[in-house]
């Protein structure tokens, strides 16, 4: 415990920090930066033309109601798995583990996955002709079904990433003792009552880890529409990468991730700040 | 009336259960049924006479799908080796010394949760071009590093708070060094947990879609081989390869299903 | 083998003094309590002592060689942790010998050591196991033979026995000094179990806002508190102090004269429960008696008495009711004498 010691912590996370500095800071900032400037000189045109992009304003409004859509689903999804689970009787580690597997699943997966379930001879569709309700192949993933269409990317969205949510509520259930529940079942109170005055208030900080990394992630939404619906329905990151790859246009793929970022963290000081004033008022 | 609602109550979780199975159930049916499988109409539940070993052969077969999966493989093994590097050391001293700047690490941490990481990658091609990165299993594993470090750091950080601190504390009044006292009782009581941080960044590299397309050509990872031909490859090769992306995960998520609430627990604070 | 001298050691975590000027001299065998409430600086100076944390000022000596810039691990003692600390993926065996194989010692010795050591504090039958499959008193055991096993000069131990249930907090009690007894060790033993402390110690060291206040034997410590606090902090139930008004050198206890150390001012009485006879309500200091509680050996008897609460303890059985009136007659040569400002002790 000599004056060494002192600077231990530092040396051990100074590794860390450079890393995170060299792959978040720097790029973060140069991002910013190459959308701002064309050849070192200072523009707007990055966001001119990608506001221009007939393409644009379909991906924001796509990606927004996706997110809007998704998010509230997996909660509540979510919130339902976790709270059977804990009155599971037995099998409890082979349902949770089941429940999970979504969670090592890439998106691209899953997209695929989902592809396999929905397309025109697949089978969604020899389930429906079964049934009698189709009388044969039917497309349901094209440009002419965006309604449809939608509800694809949402089932496979779905799908795959309420494991997280489902986990993190897990997590936190197991945080808060039963004796608070009990206690409430003591002096009256029904099961929902339980569940909405005792269990959800307690929840919150999980709850509010889940929501900002979900999320910040279904803004991320990408591969699963892409292995789905090609580009017949454009979001964000699929622009931000048509336009690195395809258009070479660094730039304007830059002034998207730039616009991403700027969605996510908004997203994230809205649920910080929705989430704890409520905490406060309790207290 | 009780029964009922314990039926309803077993439906649901049966059912829950199915909607996570089913689907992984057909794109193995898809996988395994080759050009003839795609087409049939209508398909039936069971495998039936389409379903072959062949189907999946001739994809791993195609140029390219072996190579991509080797990358995957190399570029998520360094990934997993530098997040316990980096990350392992900084959860100790988060779990063991109070400092000035701990908070602003915590905080570093976090707020790397709030960004889109993988967009970040973007930039990263002209900087990776210039230092030779770029198309390298090696810089792909550099930004999936990025993404599974600060998972590392919180996770280990977590575990190391589980080992008392008074065990160590008696490896040295039993005349332990600092190093011998972490190497003789800190770690071994460790290496489970960082074993199975270690397997999630694996898996989080190995499923990476965004950042590993945007930073490859030629030495694609799997996720990127898989995306730059969806549109040009047939059904039964897109299935096939979805099976391929699917089958280690979910042995790896067996792997770690213990720690998986050590790893989402701590992830609040 | 190793004398101790804590010398005016000084411990500030930020702007709070957790130990101020503490010297302690403790002889060669010799075995000290420091006994106080939580947060007193106990647990910080036995710390201190074994390098795990860094004194602000002051000297640790042992054996004549000054520690304050040696490192825990060569200071060469053996200690024991309030929750054990034994180390879950090593056999108890190997626990035991953990000491001796960091000494590099011989193999036959560390056999010998280690069997002797288990011995001791009967745990031989467990060699092979690992601690998860023992229980917390067994544990505690380990632990206690992993110290001895090194044949230390100096034994440290920081709540050893906090952890335990009562009944087997008593045996172990026993046990312990038995063990140590026979050791020789000179020991450092913290706690905040007055009765521990009474029990294990050549010595108590009360510790009271980061300042010993007072050291001095079990017996002594008991009979002669030095201050108000060590007179309400050791004995259970504590002592009661009673404000009495001197005249003449003499102080009036429930019409009884008793003499006071000084000739006249205000004074605190302090007198411990089992002291007091109780008498007749005319007979003595009136007081009304508020609950009883039988306890089998003995009574313990709440009364309010002059607007204050005092207790009583009676080896007679009796049966009252609240509100019944009775008379207390403290033993006079047993009353000590608090300054009521400054709360010390007045007189010889």
């Amino acid at each position: 415990m000599s004056g060494r010691s002192r600077f231990l912590p530092y040396l051990l996370l100074a590794p860390s920090v450079l890393f995170l500095a060299a792959l978040f800071v720097v790029p973060l900032v140069e991002t910013i930066a190459i959308s701002f400037s064309d050849n070192g000189a200072p523009t707007l045109d990055h966001y001119r033309r990608m506001a221009g992009d007939l393409n644009f304003w379909p991906a924001v409004k796509n990606t927004f109601l996706l997110v809007v859509t998704v998010v509230p689903l997996q909660v509540a999804i979510a919130l339902g798995m976790a709270s059977m689970l804990q009155k599971l009787p037995r099998g409890r580690d082979l349902v949770l583990w089941i429940w999970t597997i979504p969670l090592g699943v890439s998106d691209l997966a899953a997209g695929l996955v989902w592809l396999a379930l929905l397309q025109e001879r697949g089978y969604l569709n020899s389930a429906l002709a079964a049934l009698g309700l189709i009388d044969g192949p039917t497309q349901w993933l094209t440009y002419e079904t965006p309604g449809t269409l939608f509800v694809g990317i949402l089932l496979a969205e779905v799908w795959r990433a309420t494991a997280i949510v489902f986990i993190i509520l897990v997590a936190g259930l197991q945080l808060i003792p039963k004796e608070y529940r009990e206690a409430a079942e003591i002096f009256g109170a029904s099961p929902w009552t339980t569940f909405r005055r005792i269990t959800l208030p307690l929840l919150k900080p999980s709850l509010q880890t889940a929501l900002i990394l979900r999320t910040v992630l279904a803004f991320e939404v990408f591969a699963v529409v892409y292995a789905i619906a090609g580009r017949n329905f454009p979001v964000l990151v699929g622009e931000a990468y048509v336009w690195q790859r395809d258009n070479q246009a660094y730039g304007v793929a830059a002034a998207y991730a730039v616009l991403i970022v700027v969605i996510s963290l908004a997203a994230t000081v809205v649920y910080l700040r929705v989430l704890r004033s409520r905490t406060e008022e309790r207290s | 009336m009780k029964t009922v609602r314990r039926l309803v109550y077993a439906t649901g979780v049966v059912a829950l259960c199915a909607w996570v199975l089913v689907p992984i159930y057909f794109i193995t049916l898809g996988a395994f049924g080759g050009r003839a499988g795609v087409f049939k109409w209508p398909k039936g539940v069971l495998p039936g006479e389409t379903f072959s070993f062949a189907a999946m052969d001739t994809f791993l077969r195609i140029e390219g799908v072996a190579h991509a999966a080797f990358n995957s493989v190399i570029a998520a093994s360094i990934c997993m080796a530098l997040s316990i590097a980096l990350g392992a050391p900084a959860g100790y001293a988060l779990a063991r010394y109070s400092f000035p700047g701990q908070n602003l690490y915590r905080l570093l941490i976090l707020l790397t949760r709030a960004f889109p990481l993988a967009i970040l990658a973007l930039p990263l091609t002209v900087i990776f071009i210039r230092v030779g990165l770029y198309d390298t299993p090696v810089g792909v594993a550099l930004i999936h590093t990025a993404l599974a470090l600060p998972f590392a750091a919180l996770i280990s950080s977590s575990l190391f708070m589980g080992i008392p601190r008074e065990l160590e504390e008696a490896a040295w009044v039993f005349g332990c060094s600092r190093v011998q006292a972490f190497r003789k009782i800190v770690l071994p009581l460790a290496l489970p947990g960082i074993a199975a941080t270690a397997i999630f960044a694996f898996v989080i590299s190995w499923n990476e879609v965004f950042a590993a397309s945007i930073l490859t050509v030629r030495e694609r990872t799997l996720t990127a081989y898989l995306l730059t031909v969806l549109s040009e490859s047939p059904l039964h090769f897109r299935f096939a390869g979805g099976f391929l992306l699917i089958v280690p995960s979910i042995a790896f998520i067996f792997a770690v299903r213990k720690y998986l609430f050590a790893m989402w627990g701590i992830a609040n604070r | 083998m190793a004398q101790i001298l804590i010398d005016k050691v000084r411990k500030d975590f930020g702007a709070v003094r957790a130990l101020d000027e503490v010297t302690l001299d403790i002889a060669d065998g010799e075995f000290v309590a420091l006994l106080g409430p939580s947060g007193c600086g106990k647990t910080t100076l036995l710390r201190i002592v074994a390098g795990l944390e860094t004194q602000t000022a002051g000297r640790i000596v042992i054996g004549g060689r000054d520690l304050t810039e040696v490192p825990t691990r060569a200071r060469g003692l053996a200690m024991v942790f309030q929750n054990y600390a034994v180390f879950p993926h090593m056999t108890v065996f190997e626990n035991i010998a953990f000491g001796l194989r960091m000494q590099k010692a011989d193999p036959t010795r560390i056999d010998a050591q280690v069997r002797k050591a288990a011995g001791l504090l009967h745990i031989e039958d467990y060699l092979d196991r690992h601690p998860g499959n023992l229980s917390g008193g067994q544990r505690q055991r380990v632990a206690v033979a992993r110290a001895l096993a090194v044949e230390p000069p100096v034994l440290l131990m920081d709540e050893p026995l906090s952890n335990l249930d009562a009944l087997l907090r008593l045996e172990m009690r026993a046990e312990l000094k038995t063990v140590l007894e026979q050791a020789g060790t000179t020991t450092i033993y913290v706690t905040h179990d007055q009765t521990e402390a009474m029990g294990l110690a050549d010595r108590i060291a009360v510790m009271h806002g980061g300042r010993i206040v007072q050291i001095d034997t079990p017996t002594e410590v008991y009979r002669h508190p030095r201050t108000k606090f060590v007179g309400g902090f050791v004995g259970s139930p504590p002592m009661n102090f009673l404000p009495v008004e001197v005249t003449g050198g003499e102080a009036r206890l429930g019409g009884l004269p008793v003499p006071a150390p000084v000739t006249s001012g205000a004074l605190l009485a302090g007198v411990r429960p089992e002291d007091f006879a109780i008498v007749a309500p005319d007979q003595g200091l009136a007081a009304e008696v508020l609950v009883v509680e039988p306890l089998g050996s003995h009574t313990l008897v709440t009364v309010r008495c002059d607007g204050a609460t005092v207790r009583v303890v009676t080896p007679e059985i009796i049966d009252w009711p609240a509100g019944r009136r009775i008379g207390l007659k403290p033993d006079a040569g047993r009353v000590v004498w608090m300054d009521p400002q400054s709360e010390q002790a007045v007189g010889p």
